[in-house]
């Protein structure tokens, strides 16, 4: 238990060996996580709480950590560990002095010990502990430093019978650093100067755009790359081949059909063992880990609280937080952690108008590679004004949506933690943990679809409903009817929907209607059941025809103001 | 120059907090992060269009919303007298 942003998930995850996401802004765990460990040979049960700066909630994240401490309250079995920023002494023991006061078994931690030593604090370890009556120990839990005394001493920790007067809370604290810490003082240094121009308004914004431009090209690079490089031929020349044949071994043509596909093309045939694994696996991969690598980095870093401060002002005309960007943000990759992500906002009116922005602004990561990919030959300024045009979308949505919606968006307060070199070992980790968990999600979604519309086509029934659905495509939106079948299949594999728009040789404008209507009209699949979990079925059917209301009526206006021109 | 809230500071100017203007939830969510009376604080930056102003607390830096920033009321340091 302690403050947000000391490094209680890290800790958490060296006792346990458990993957936890810890990130450097705070908010990040809403909700407990669990695992266990062994102390001895005991198997002990640990719970990663939410971050609280006082066990006076004041917000949800708050309010869960007092809950799991006070059913921990009056248990001898239960030891809660008290981790404290060794940086920043003082506020940390606001929380550490109201815990003393309760009937628990209480251990201190100062993480982040190295980083006393480049701030010019000491504090005297042995004579904390006489104060406060309990063990500390100092650890770096990212290196994994003293954990090992942190396990042995565990069963040290003890109910403590510092006594103080509610009311002077303040002035104890003060006594108590008094007492056992010392600051030598330091000039600002360079890399801290540096560090202050990126959150200046003018410098912040131009170092912003910079950062930002550098994140697309790097993703680029690591998306392209993988795919070009290793992931397409490996899959084309090495496991179609290989399948192909032990599946031709299966007598019946409807399995082989199933299994396999229609066409040779993998992008078209809808095979099960073909199209349903290239998918995620040659298509979205690589760029999802690119994203990722990417995001894991700025988010140890220590910028994305940094860039929600500079865009707050932007976003409260739409009746968001600045921290609603990192939801956005992550939509930017896959709309599913983008989701999953939106918890951290505090109030459920912001949580539905920045789920709605996230459907309607950007498409993820694997789509906007399709966007460029199939759209970029008509010349780039085409791909521009796909983007401008969903830019336009989601103001004008996030605009309307703050109007109608009542209710008010609370204001910006956080903690901006310092910069920190990231360590690799566990940017790896989390980069892995948030794959595993994409892969876990969404592959079966996608194999089940395929394995849907596989079945539909063998059964003739999709050319029944692409007649049913072309006439609206073709009036509103001037797309061949043909195109149908794409759009009933992008619910389920979204992110390619828009490479099967290839074979179907439409002109530049007819490109821009259909890639904007692609992007707006549904979410895939994964998205739309993460959205039910999050804010219900019946506002996520909401948004549903919301979106795809938008996607007629902006693919509409598109195609009347083309014809006009 | 005696009272001045937090969204008038200079950057760079540091100052003494008096008073904060809010109910109680405000001042506890402040108080966590340690503003609150007697506390000295060195202002960071604004953002622009009314944005979040950054404030140095201690050794943290927090981020507060233009409309909370407004009523934090601050006294500011001598600035002219430690040459």
């Amino acid at each position: 238990m302690g403050n947000p942003n000391v490094g209680k998930s890290v800790v958490f995850s060296r006792l346990t060996g458990v993957g936890v996401i810890s990130s450097n802004y705070p908010g990040t765990t809403v909700e407990f996580v669990s695992g266990s460990m062994k102390v001895g040979d005991q198997k002990v049960d640990v719970v990663d709480v939410p971050g609280t700066y006082s066990l006076e909630p004041t917000n949800p994240a708050e309010k869960v950590a007092l809950e799991l401490l006070n059913d921990a309250v009056g248990d001898k079995g239960v030891v809660v560990v008290n981790v404290l920023d060794a940086t920043n002494l003082e506020r940390n023991l606001n929380l550490t002095l109201q815990l003393l006061k309760k009937d628990i078994l209480l251990i201190v931690v100062l993480n982040l010990w190295d980083e006393t030593k480049h701030t010019g604090i000491t504090i005297n370890i042995g004579k904390l502990e006489a104060i406060l009556g309990i063990p500390v120990v100092p650890t770096v839990a990212v290196t994994g430093e003293r954990i090992k005394e942190l396990i042995g001493r565990l069963n040290e920790a003890k109910k403590s019978i510092y006594e103080y007067e509610d009311a002077e809370k303040w002035h104890e604290v003060g006594k108590i650093i008094e007492q056992v810490q010392t600051v030598r003082h330091r000039h600002h240094t360079f890399w801290e100067m540096l560090g202050d121009l990126t959150i200046k308004p003018v410098t912040g914004i131009m170092i912003a755009l910079v950062i930002l431009a550098a994140t697309f090209y790097v993703i680029r690079l690591i998306g392209e790359g993988l795919i070009n490089i290793l992931l397409d031929p490996l899959f084309n020349n090495l496991y179609l081949p290989f399948i192909a044949r032990i599946v031709s071994l299966i007598p019946v043509p409807f399995i082989r059909a199933l299994l396999l596909g229609t066409t040779p093309n993998v992008l078209e045939s809808f095979g099960l063992l073909t199209t349903a694994l290239y998918i995620p696996l040659v298509v979205v991969l690589p760029y999802l880990f690119g994203f990722y690598l990417v995001l894991s980095f700025l988010e140890d870093w220590g910028y994305l609280p940094r860039l929600a401060v500079l865009l707050d002002s932007i976003f409260h005309r739409l009746g968001l937080h600045g921290y609603s960007a990192i939801p956005i943000i992550l939509g930017l990759g896959c709309k599913v952690p983008a989701m999953l992500a939106t918890r951290i906002l505090e109030t459920r009116r912001e949580k539905v108008i920045a789920v709605a922005l996230i459907m309607m602004s950007a498409p993820c990561m694997p789509q906007t590679a399709m966007i460029v990919s199939l759209v970029m030959p008509h010349g780039a300024g085409y791909v521009a004004l796909i983007f401008g045009i969903l830019i336009v979308i989601a103001a004008l949505t996030g605009f309307f949506l703050n109007k109608l919606l009542r209710g008010e968006t609370p204001e910006l307060f956080v903690e901006i933690p310092p910069y920190r070199i990231p360590r690799l070992s566990i940017l790896f980790r989390k980069v892995w943990l948030r794959l595993s968990t994409f892969f876990i999600e969404a592959i079966p979604l996608i194999i089940l679809g395929v394995f849907f519309i596989g079945i539909l086509e063998q059964l003739k029934v999709i050319n029944a409903l692409s007649v049913i659905l072309g006439a609206p495509l073709e009036y509103i939106l001037g797309l061949p009817p043909q195109t149908a079948l794409v759009m009933i299949s992008g619910f389920l594999r979204k992110d390619v929907s828009i490479a099967l728009l290839a074979p179907y040789n439409l002109g530049p404008e007819q490109l821009v209607i259909a890639c904007i209507f692609l992007v707006l009209y549904l979410p895939c699949c994964a998205t739309f059941f993460t959205m039910a979990r999050e804010l219900g079925w019946r506002d996520a059917l909401r948004i549903l025809l919301i979106l795809l209301g938008s996607g007629f009526l902006v693919g509409g206006i598109l195609n009347l103001i083309f014809k006009i021109i | 120059m005696n009272k001045i809230d937090l969204t008038v500071m200079q950057p760079g100017q540091k100052g003494k907090v008096i008073e904060i203007q809010g109910g109680r939830g405000m001042a506890m969510k402040l108080e966590a992060l340690e503003i609150r009376p007697g506390v000295e604080i060195t202002k960071v930056s604004t953002q622009i269009m009314h944005g979040p102003v950054i404030v140095g607390v201690g050794k943290a830096q927090v981020a507060i919303g233009f409309g909370i920033a407004r009523r934090i009321i601050v006294k500011p340091a001598d600035n002219d007298r430690s040459q």
